[in-house]
C-alpha cells in the first residue's frame, strides 16, 4: 500500500523523524484555517500518488491568505496524470540550504537491506543514479545486524554531506531505518531531505510503501486504507476480501495464484483478447469466493464474456465448480462463463458441472482453448 | 536421480494437526512419501491418521531421524517454525506458507545463512518440491506429475508450476524434480541453485523454467546459464501484458521501470540460449521437440 505524503509524514512522525509541521484540507476554506493557523509563508500540496506532481502545477507557495485561497482552489480538483487532487496538504515553507536523498528498501538479489544516500537531493534519484552514479553512497545492511549510530555516522560522512548535517542526519538515519523495518515499509524515501540555513535537518517529503502482509500487527494503517481513492470494481473486490485490479478489456478473467492469472492475461491477449482485469482469487478458494469474484466481474458493465482459469493445488477444483454455481443462483451473471478445471479434484469438480452446462456455462479441455472460446464470445 | 529428495527422505509436517497440513500432509504420504511425524507445540503424544505428533522438531528428529520438514503454519509462526526446524536438525525445509511479511523473511533468511549454513530452504509461498514417484513435498497434486524424467521443472509460480507439469505430462514427458521456489521478495532457493542441482544430476536432459515480472532473478539466471548450462532450458515468463507500476498479487510481480518486466526478462534468457516461449502450452510443446532429439 502506497501512502499519501501526509500520512508518509504522519507515519515518520510517529518514529521520531524531524517533519515540517503542517495539516490537511479536503477544501478551500480548511486549507485557509490550517495555513492562518501554523503561520505563512506556507507551501500548498497536490496529494496523489504519483510523480511529478510540481510540474503539474500541484505545488505553490502561497505568502498570505489571498494566495493560499487562490493555490489551494487550482489545486483541489487538478487532475495530474489521471489522479484527482481531493486533499493538500499545508506546511510552513522551509527555507533550504541543501537538499539530501535518503532512502532504504530490500535488495532483493543480496537478500539484505539497502539504503542509499545522496547529497545530490531534490532531483529523481534514478536520473542521480545514471548521469552521476557515484554521488550515491549505498550501505547494504543485514537485516539480521540492523544499523547502528556509528555505521549511520560513517555512511554521512561517505556521503559527503555537509559537517553540519551529519550528526543529526546520522541520528534521523538510524530513525528512518527502525521506521522501515519495525513500521514494515517496502520502501520509506525521504527526498528531498534539507539541512536549513539556521542548522536543522528534516524531511521534506514522505514516499512510503507498506508491505500488506504485515498488516496483521498493524492496526494503525487502517486509517490510511479509509483513504485509499480507487476504482469502484477495485474497491468491492477489496471489500470482499479478492486480489482485483481493473483494467479496460471485455475479457473478465477469474484465476487462482498470481502467476496462473498474469498467464491468463497473456494467453487471452495472444489470442486477440483484451483483459478486463486481474482477479487471483488465492489457494483454498471456496464458493463464498467464487460467488464474490463473480459478483465483481458482473458489476464491470464492459465485460463480454468470463473466463475461469483453474489449477487446483490447494483449492479444490469441486468446491470452485460448487462456488460457480451457488454464484449462479444467487446473482445473474449478465455474460456467458467459460471454465477451464484443472488439479486437485478436477474430475468431481467437473462432473459436478457436467449437468448445468449450457450456452453460457461452458467447459474446455485446456487453458489455450478456452481463452479462444471466452475471447470469441466476447468478440461477437 | 532427482534434487534435494529422493525416496528415502523422511520428512516431518509442522503444523499437521492445522487443517492445511493435515490435508496436504497425508496427501503426501498417500503420495508414497515418507511423513514420519508431525509437530504441534502442545499436541505431542497425539497422532493425525497414525502419524505420530511431537512437541518440537527435536523431539521428532531424535524419534523419527527425519531430515526434511513440510512447514505448513500461519504466516505469523512461520519464521519461528522455519528457524526451529534448523534448530532441530532439519537440513531440507520446505515452506509453502503465503504472506510471511518481506522483514520476516529477510531476517529468517540471513539467520540460516549465518547460523545454519548447510540448511537449504524452499519458499516460502511456494507449491513444494515433488520427485515423482519418489517424494513429494508440498500442495502439488501429485497426479499431474509423471516420473522417470528426463526434464527438470523450476518455478516462481505456484499454479503455473502444475501448468508446466501438466503440459509435460500430457505429452508423456516425465520429470525427474520439480522445485517451485515461490514467488516472495526473499526466496529460501533461487533459479540458480536448482539449475546448477539440474545440470549437476545425470538424469536430467533438460529443464523448463517458469518466471513471471518483478525483482531480477531471472536476468541473474540468464548470466549464470550462459557461463554454466550445458542442457537445453524451455522458459516461459508470465506477465507480459501485466499493466506497468501495478503489483499483481504478490512482492515477487511488481514491475518497476524496465528492469524487471517480462520482456526484458525473455531477452536476457533468449540472450543465453534459452528457448523462451510465449505461453506455457508453446512451452510444453516445444520441450517435446527437445526430447525428441535427445
Amino acid at each position: 500500500m502506497d501512502l499519501f505524503e501526509y500520512q508518509g509524514k504522519q507515519y515518520f512522525a510517529r518514529f521520531g523523524i524531524a517533519v515540517s509541521p503542517g495539516d490537511v484540507a479536503d477544501t478551500v476554506d480548511e486549507a485557509v484555517a490550517v495555513a492562518e493557523r501554523i503561520g505563512y509563508p506556507v507551501v500548498v500540496k497536490a496529494q496523489v500518488k504519483v510523480g511529478g506532481r510540481g510540474k503539474a502545477g500541484g505545488v505553490k507557495l502561497a505568502n498570505d491568505i489571498d494566495e493560499v485561497r487562490l493555490h489551494a482552489g487550482n489545486i483541489l480538483g487538478l487532475d495530474i496524470k489521471g489522479h484527482v487532487v481531493h486533499r493538500v496538504w499545508i506546511e510552513r515553507s522551509s527555507d533550504i540550504a541543501k537538499e539530501y536523498y535518503a532512502s532504504f528498501t530490500l535488495d532483493r538479489p543480496n537478500k539484505t537491506h539497502l539504503g542509499m544516500l545522496s547529497a545530490q537531493g531534490g532531483v529523481e534519484i534514478e536520473v542521480v543514479a545514471e548521469e552521476n552514479p557515484d554521488a550515491i553512497a549505498f550501505l547494504q545492511i543485514d537485516p539480521v545486524r540492523g544499523l547502528d549510530v556509528a555505521t549511520a555516522r560513517r555512511w554521512v560522512a561517505e556521503a559527503e554531506l555537509d559537517e553540519a548535517a551529519r550528526e543529526q542526519t546520522a541520528q534521523l538515519l538510524v530513525k528512518l531505518y527502525d521506521c522501515y523495518t519495525t513500521g514494515d515499509c517496502d520502501l520509506a524515501e525521504i527526498n528531498p531531505l534539507i539541512l536549513t540555513p539556521d542548522g536543522n535537518v528534516h524531511a521534506l517529503d514522505a514516499k512510503v510503501t507498506l508491505d500488506e502482509n504485515a498488516s496483521y500487527r498493524h492496526p494503525e494503517w487502517d486509517e490510511f486504507r479509509a483513504t485509499e481513492t480507487e476504482d469502484p470494481r477495485e474497491k468491492m473486490a477489496k471489500e470482499k476480501g479478492l486480489n482485483y485490479i481493473g483494467l479496460d478489456g471485455t475479457v473478465g478473467i477469474i484465476a487462482n495464484g498470481a502467476g496462473l492469472a498474469m498467464s491468463t492475461l497473456d494467453v487471452v491477449n495472444q489470442v486477440g483478447g483484451t483483459a478486463a482485469n486481474f482477479l487471483d482469487i488465492g489457494g483454498g478458494a471456496n464458493a463464498d469466493v467464487m460467488a464474490a469474484a463473480l459478483e465483481v466481474i458482473n458489476a464491470d458493465p464492459k465485460v463480454k464474456s468470463i473466463f475461469v482459469n483453474i489449477f487446483g493445488g490447494i483449492t479444490r477444483v469441486d468446491e470452485v465448480a460448487k462456488g460457480v454455481l451457488e454464484a449462479l443462483a444467487r446473482v445473474s451473471i449478465s455474460s456467458p462463463i467459460v471454465l477451464r478445471l484443472d488439479g486437485t479434484n478436477a474430475i468431481e469438480g467437473r462432473a459436478i458441472l457436467a449437468p448445468h452446462l449450457n450456452e453460457r456455462l461452458i467447459t474446455e479441455p485446456t487453458m489455450l482453448d478456452a481463452a479462444r472460446t471466452a475471447v470469441n464470445l466476447a468478440n461477437a | 536421480m532427482s534434487i534435494f529428495v529422493d525416496e528415502n527422505t523422511k520428512v516431518i509436517v509442522q503444523g499437521l494437526t492445522g487443517s492445511q497440513g493435515r490435508f496436504h500432509g497425508l496427501r503426501n504420504r498417500d503420495y508414497g512419501t515418507k511423513i514420519v511425524g508431525g509437530v504441534t507445540p502442545g499436541k505431542g503424544g497425539s497422532d493425525v491418521d497414525g502419524v505420530p505428533v511431537f512437541n518440537s522438531v527435536k523431539e521428532a528428529v531424535e524419534a523419527t531421524g527425519a531430515t526434511a520438514s513440510f512447514i505448513a503454519v500461519p504466516p505469523k509462526f512461520a519464521s519461528a517454525a522455519i528457524l526451529e526446524a534448523a534448530e532441530g536438525g532439519i537440513a531440507l525445509i520446505v515452506c509453502i506458507t503465503e504472506g510471511i511479511p518481506a522483514h520476516d523473511e529477510a531476517v529468517t533468511f540471513n539467520r540460516l545463512v549465518e547460523e545454519y549454513p548447510g540448511v537449504r530452504l524452499i519458499g516460502p509461498n511456494c507449491p513444494g518440491i515433488i520427485s515423482p514417484g519418489k517424494c513429494n513435498i508440498g500442495i502439488t497434486s501429485g497426479d499431474i506429475a509423471l516420473a522417470g524424467g528426463p526434464v527438470g521443472v523450476v518455478s516462481r509460480s505456484g499454479t503455473l508450476t502444475y501448468q508446466a507439469l501438466h503440459e509435460l505430462s500430457q505429452h508423456g514427458i516425465g520429470q525427474t524434480t520439480c522445485v517451485g521456489i515461490g514467488g516472495d521478495p526473499v526466496p529460501g532457493t533461487n533459479f540458480i541453485d536448482c539449475l546448477a542441482a539440474f545440470q549437476a544430476d545425470p538424469e536430467t536432459k533438460a529443464v523448463m523454467m517458469i518466471g513471471e515480472i518483478g525483482g531480477s532473478e531471472e536476468e541473474r539466471a540468464a548470466e549464470w546459464i550462459k557461463i554454466n548450462m550445458t542442457k537445453p532450458i524451455v522458459s516461459y515468463i508470465a506477465g507480459v501484458t501485466a499493466p506497468p507500476g501495478r503489483k499483481m498479487g504478490h512482492a515477487g510481480a511488481i514491475i518497476s521501470g524496465s528492469k524487471g518486466t517480462a520482456q526484458a526478462k525473455m531477452d536476457a534468457l533468449a540472450a543465453a540460449g534459452v528457448f523462451v516461449c510465449l505461453n506455457p502450452t508453446e512451452a510444453g510443446e516445444k520441450m517435446v521437440e527437445i526430447v525428441k532429439a535427445l
